[in-house]
């Protein structure tokens, strides 16, 4: 098997004596889809922010193409240019339009002039249905729009890996789908992602291979039906019977 | 098409509205006659008129305090420019995090504790009449300049901690967000921290504008002819406070204008991001 794009390696992240991330180990191959799923408080959002290095690592390693990227002395700026990132919270800039939010990365961190970054950005903006919106501001728009307008800005600068952490939690119910749908395109047209989500039906359509996060340790992992549909582990069973009792599944 | 309830009621509406209107200029002018007649029929009033409100007094100095005003507003126009930029970068350095900075953050953080607490008349004594007496070479000996290096002084301390508070006062999702697309420190507070906060603190920023443009006044008591220096200069002539006044309330006429601007500022930024 080839090399993975990100091979995340006894990642140990604590706030004080509380363990957030125990020891946390995981892969993911090109144009695989891999979710993080496991209840409030698992680490599933502490992994993702590791993996971005906008966590400090406590102990282990996140490899990136091979590279040790959570090595003090890699520029982690420059690591991040593999990687995009899609919050909860949307977190747009509120005083740029959708068309600056979306070309900021290629034009200062990238150098690519704004005439084909803007062109580039409206392209990306028409596949997420938000062409004619280019110009609006981001607190004018939905929050399913907001999220799609962040999807295009973390996508601008085509990224290798792209990391959702769940971004449809904080989303009116009838706007879960727009985004969802928007993922899974993204998923069939072979990018490579790893996403934190409560949406278990949709982990089990999308998604590659599932992993259950518990007390910061990896539990489970496997392909959606088997960790969904038959899990071997007991606290990824009573997992599940809640989601499933709250119908969620 | 409106229905005839809606019609009815918005007549209704009307009515009422123009009920209040006619109340209010009736009390209005009610309370203005009271006032004008009171004031006066009291027994001080025309000494009170007359060292005061001396239109013929008034018309003579106005051309010197002008010619004052136009000291004040050069005064203003060049520190109001250096106080913006340099209370950036000391607001930028005490935000700075990490131990290489220490020094830097730490002299950012006792040049304000001491610039802000030290009254600025003591300052302009210091800056204006002890520096040139120290005779070094280099330093100037022009009393506007001297002032002005006094007020840049003190309100450079002030607006750092206005610009700070806006800089703390952007949430670090913000933070987050700019650095996982890969901008580096300085272009994330450049980029994304800085324009949120500037429009944030304006209108702490044009308090202070307003604050400033008044004590550029100040920089009278090193002997600079400004227009406070000018006002005293035709009272002192005429022995008769009318001068200070005429200042005085062309100073209150220059404050008017950035309130508006203030105004009109917060406006124009709540129409374009849709308010919150």
């Amino acid at each position: 098997m080839t090399e993975p794009v990100l091979s995340v390696r006894g990642v140990v992240k604590r706030y004080g004596d509380h363990v957030v991330l125990d020891g946390v180990s995981l892969d993911v191959h090109e144009h695989e889809v891999v979710t993080v799923i496991g209840s409030s408080g698992s680490g599933k959002s502490t992994l993702l922010r590791c993996v971005n290095l906008l966590e400090e690592l406590d102990d282990g390693q996140v490899l990136l193409d091979g590279l040790d990227v959570s090595d003090p002395r890699v520029d982690a700026d420059v690591a991040r240019r593999g990687m995009g990132i899609v919050f909860q919270a949307f977190n747009l800039f509120p005083h740029m339009s959708v068309l600056d939010n979306v070309t900021l990365a290629p034009r200062v961190v990238h150098g690519v002039p704004r005439d084909e970054a803007e062109r580039n950005a409206l392209d990306l903006l028409e596949r997420v249905g938000l062409g004619d919106r280019a110009r609006s501001y981001p607190e004018r728009l939905s929050g399913g729009q907001q999220q799609r307008v962040a999807i295009a800005r973390a996508l601008a600068y085509s990224p290798r890996l792209l990391l959702l952490d769940e971004i449809t939690s904080a989303l009116d119910p009838e706007l879960v789908g727009e985004v969802l749908a928007l993922v899974r395109e993204l998923a069939v047209s072979g990018r490579t992602i790893l996403m934190a989500t409560h949406e278990m039906g949709f982990a089990r359509q999308v998604a590659d291979r599932v992993v259950f996060l518990d007390g910061g340790r990896l539990v489970e992992s496997g392909p959606p039906e088997q960790v969904l549909g038959e899990p071997v582990h007991p606290r990824t069973r009573q997992f599940l019977r809640r989601i499933i009792e709250a119908g969620r599944l | 098409m409106t229905s005839e309830l809606q019609r009815e009621r918005l007549a209704y509406k009307r009515s009422r509205s123009r009920r209040s209107t006619l109340v209010a200029l009736l009390s209005t002018a009610v309370f203005a006659v009271a006032v004008g007649v009171t004031v006066a029929r009291a027994p001080g009033w025309p000494r009170v008129r007359q060292s005061f409100f001396n239109v013929e007094i008034a018309w003579r100095s106005l051309p010197s305090i002008l010619e004052g005003l136009w000291l004040n507003l050069r005064v203003l126009a060049v520190c109001g420019v250096l106080i913006l930029v340099l209370a950036l970068v000391v607001a930028a350095m005490r935000t700075l995090r990490g131990p290489v900075w220490f020094p830097l953050r730490a002299l950012a953080t006792v040049y304000v504790d001491l610039f802000r607490g030290l009254p600025l008349i003591i300052l302009l004594y210091l800056v204006g009449f002890g520096l040139p007496a120290l005779r070094l070479t280099g330093v100037p000996n022009d009393f506007v300049v001297l002032g002005g290096a006094a007020l840049v002084l003190a309100y450079t301390a002030y607006v750092a901690e206005v610009f700070r508070a806006g800089i703390e006062s952007v949430h670090p999702s913000q933070v987050a967000a700019a650095r996982s697309l890969g901008l580096g420190p300085g272009k994330t507070l450049r980029l994304v921290v800085l324009p949120q906060a500037v429009r944030r603190v304006m209108p702490a920023l044009l308090n202070d504008f307003v604050a400033l443009q008044k004590d550029c006044g100040l920089i009278s008591v090193l002997g600079a002819v400004d227009a406070v220096r000018a006002a005293q200069i035709e009272q002192a002539r005429a022995f008769n406070f009318t001068p200070y006044v005429v200042a005085g309330l062309l100073f209150v006429l220059l404050a008017a204008p950035t309130a508006r601007f203030a105004d009109a500022l917060g406006r124009r930024l709540e129409r374009r991001q849709g308010g919150r």
